[in-house]
């Protein structure tokens, strides 16, 4: 039992970076109709500017959180006011292909500069530590992680589904220049936009520092993954990538229990499936 | 976000006496297809003024091109004498002026009131989302419902209305009757009527000129991108032949 529930934890804390990257890339993709391949090197930067600052500037963990999603998101705005908003007019495989480009640049000068294994990164001293809860040991900072990923995610599309602000971004997805004719200034809405999901990237880069370690390829590791996810949930859809983010976390996490074999090829298997049976995703509408 | 107005409100305008909206020379162009070829009229305050001609003769261009919305347009565009041809839709709306597209661009994923209320106040003196739902009651029975889930008529006055909120005072309309039923044609005359009377100025995209006959004070007639004739509403009835000609009908 404590196996089982063990792997339920691993599940749901891996559900829980799966949901933050694919809401950051589902709402990139609803408002710019980018795939942003960038992703995973964003959540790397995001986890390496957690770094930066600890061990250069003696910035501590909880200021991390609020730092490096306005650094990497800043980073990001530059590059869509830069390259990405001159593709906007073309087929989104060309806005494809530069953000995958750039992810292995990025990459690239990471690597060179920091090798390949990774660097240790201190759970803050509030978080370490854990609770006996009876059937299990639950590590306080991972409890830490899905709770605030759990806020973060539900916080987003609060914003995006129930208030005005979300109003103008859904409209913007539909109809973007009748959006701007009413006078809503859409292009710098865009770059914001992409700030914010680049900027949910970075977040969950930090959150991931002290369990992942911190490593160049750490963003290359994960976006495979999280790309299943979103082709399962629906690109776009900003519910269905949060629940299908902790579903597979979980679904995963079960596996490794009851079939460990299969745990690394479950995901994608599962892609496979609702490919063939739903081709638009499980919460995604057909266009 | 908002900015300011810097003019006066067109109820009270009277700047030099000139028009509300001037156009001159407006040439536009979709890719390399050459559109508009020097249209030039003029709109006054408190007017309703129609566009007639037929298909593609350049009639939801010229309104798309006062929006700036068209890909490429060149020419002078004056609202209140401020020269507009140069700036980003978003900055035209915020002098106020809105459009309501023929295609009515109602957006699935909000309700009822979330259209209604999407468009932003640019200026005083727009009309309460209770005065709107006073002239629509349909729309206030289904707020709660998709925006695309309403009739064709319903949408057509979801369209409309949401643009009386924001306090523009000149409004756009391409071809606000088109393929409604005869009953919901009344009530969009109806309403159209009262607006002028509140002081709105109109410029309106129109294939039925009977119906255009019923609200606008002066019609002009679009011929393959250049303005061809302007018919004063009372002088309709002598330039029927004439008109027919124009219209091909």
């Amino acid at each position: 039992m404590q196996a089982l529930f063990g792997q339920l934890l691993v599940g749901l804390i891996n559900g829980a970076f799966y949901a933050m990257l694919s809401l950051g890339l589902a709402v990139i993709f609803g408002l710019l109709n980018i795939i942003n391949f960038t992703h995973g090197a964003q959540y790397m930067m995001g986890a390496f500017c957690a770094w930066f600052l600890l061990n250069k500037a003696g910035v501590g963990y909880w200021w991390s959180l609020l730092i490096a999603p306005v650094v990497v998101g800043a980073f990001g705005m530059l590059i869509e006011r830069t390259m990405l908003a001159r593709l906007y007019k073309l087929d989104h495989l060309y806005g494809l292909l530069l953000t995958f480009g750039l992810a292995l640049i990025i990459q690239g000068l990471f690597r060179n500069e920091f090798g390949s294994s990774g660097m240790p990164y201190q759970i803050p001293t509030e978080l370490a530590g854990g609770l006996n809860l009876g059937f299990m040991f639950l590590p306080k900072y991972r409890a830490w992680v899905i709770i605030a990923s759990l806020a973060v995610c539900f916080s987003t599309w609060y914003v995006i589904e129930r208030t005005k602000l979300g109003s103008y971004l859904r409209a913007a997805t539909e109809n973007p220049a009748l959006v701007q004719a009413f006078g809503i200034n859409v292009p710098r809405m865009i770059t914001l936009t992409f700030g914010f999901g680049v900027g949910l990237a970075a977040l969950a880069g930090v959150m991931a520092a002290p369990i992942y370690q911190v490593n160049p390829l750490m963003g290359a590791d994960m976006i495979i993954v999280v790309f299943a996810v979103v082709v399962i949930g629906g690109m776009g859809s900003i519910m269905g990538a949060i629940l299908t983010g902790f579903g597979l976390g979980v679904v995963e996490g079960l596996t490794k229990y009851f079939y460990a074999e299969a745990s690394n090829t479950v995901i994608f298997v599962i892609m496979v499936i609702v490919l063939l049976i739903k081709p638009a995703g499980l919460f995604g509408r057909e266009r | 976000m908002l900015e300011s107005p810097g003019a006066l409100d067109p109820r009270t305008y009277t700047g030099t006496g000139g028009p509300l909206l001037g156009v001159s020379a407006l040439n536009a162009w979709y890719g390399e297809s050459h559109v508009l070829h020097g249209v030039a009229f003029e709109v006054l305050p408190g007017e309703v003024v129609t566009l007639l001609g037929r298909n593609g003769a350049g009639k939801t261009t010229t309104l798309k091109s006062i929006m700036g919305i068209v890909p490429r347009r060149e020419g002078s565009i004056a609202f209140e004498g401020r020269e507009t041809s140069t700036l980003p839709s978003n900055r035209i709306a915020r002098l106020g002026i809105a459009y309501c597209p023929e295609e009515r661009g109602i957006f699935a994923s909000l309700n009822v009131e979330e259209n209604l209320l999407l468009p932003p106040l640019v200026r005083e003196g727009g009309l309460s989302e209770a005065q709107i739902y006073e002239l629509f009651p349909n729309l206030k029975e289904r707020r709660k419902s998709q925006g695309t889930k309403l009739s064709g008529g319903e949408q057509q006055m979801l369209a409309i209305g949401r643009i009386l909120r924001t306090g523009a005072r000149l409004l756009l309309l391409d071809e606000p009757t088109e393929g409604l039923a005869p009953v919901i044609v009344q009530q969009i005359g109806r309403t159209i009527g009262r607006l002028k009377s509140q002081g709105f100025t109109i410029l309106l995209v129109e294939q039925n000129f009977r119906f255009a006959s019923t609200v606008a004070d002066r019609h002009y007639v679009l011929e393959n991108g250049r303005v061809v004739d302007m018919i004063p509403n009372p002088e309709l009835e002598a330039n029927m032949k004439k008109l027919h000609e124009y219209l091909g009908v």
